[in-house]
């Protein structure tokens, strides 16, 4: 995974703008990005379980690009009060969103499901721990995800 | 209870040592990684047999106390250098996941 970090900072906190690809081939590596933010953050001084909730959400969006869609780009934006993560990809797209949220639905192949993955809850673990989360998809043209949470005051 | 503690009490063998003094507030079982991230709470000591990175990777983004290796579980070697590196602390046993949760549940209802 190669990390371009584009800082755009004015003020202390107010958007910072962060971009990573999110290669395809290796999924050992997925989780680099999402740790990445979660270092940030904690940097940042943001409340603990603000952090876990963007780590979860943003881990289960990236795994999902690498096991589901060769890879994507994640974008996220840190404002004091918002965090947007958009994951966006060319891959295969989702036929059945409705059914794809649902608990224990997983398209998964076995090599993955031998690591502990294909449990078919990670795109209901991004809805349980995010407070907004719309996901565009077309068959054949990829998928995107772009979920918020905002921090509490 | 801290980690320490727990290495202490349930006789873990220590492969990997993050923070041993960080709290110990509850724990969970299970080798489905999006099911631990889904149910597993901050500060819990993790039973699993999964010891590849993608655990690794798991306890940190979970926030987890400790991942412990059930049924002396392999940690295969990239996941014990992602580990050292995240500082993430990793123990072993020979008892089940059942049985380590059990004497965990022990401990912590006579801390309570
Ligand atoms: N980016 C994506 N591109 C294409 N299909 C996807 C994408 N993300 C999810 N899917 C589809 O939605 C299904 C459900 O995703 P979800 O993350 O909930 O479960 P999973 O990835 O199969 O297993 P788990 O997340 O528990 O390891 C997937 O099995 C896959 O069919
Ligand atoms: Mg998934």
């Amino acid at each position: 995974m190669q990390m371009v970090c584009t800082v755009a900072t004015r003020y202390e906190v107010n958007n910072l703008k962060l971009h990573y690809d999110v290669s395809g081939d290796d999924f050992t590596r997925a989780g680099e990005a999402s740790g990445a933010i979660k270092a940030t953050l904690k940097r940042l001084g943001f409340p603990a379980d603000v952090i876990r909730r963007v780590a979860i959400a943003m881990y289960e969006g990236e795994i999902n690009m690498v096991i589901h869609a060769d890879g994507g780009v994640a974008d996220v934006e840190i404002e004091p009060d918002l965090i947007v993560i958009t994951l966006t990809d060319r891959g295969p797209g989702i036929p059945d969103v409705e059914k794809a949220m649902q608990e224990g639905f997983s398209t998964a192949p076995e090599t993955v499901r031998n690591l502990g993955f294909g449990a078919g809850m990670g795109l209901p673990n991004i809805k349980r721990y995010t407070d907004t989360l719309t996901i565009d998809t077309e068959i054949g043209k990829g998928t995107c995800i772009r979920m918020t949470i905002a921090v509490p005051a | 209870m801290t980690v320490r503690d727990l290495i202490t009490d349930l006789q873990l063998n220590p492969l990997v040592e993050g923070d041993l003094g960080r709290a110990v507030t509850g724990g969970y079982s299970g080798d489905l990684l999006s099911w631990v991230m889904g149910r597993a709470k901050a500060g819990d000591a993790w039973f699993s047999v999964m010891g590849n990175v993608n655990a690794v990777a798991v306890c940190v983004l979970a926030d987890v106390a400790c991942l412990v290796l059930c049924e002396n579980a392999a940690l295969d070697e990239a996941a014990r250098a992602r580990a050292e590196l995240e500082n993430v602390t990793v123990l072993r046993s020979n008892d089940t996941a059942y049985a380590l949760a059990a004497a965990l549940s022990k401990r912590l209802e006579r801390i309570v």
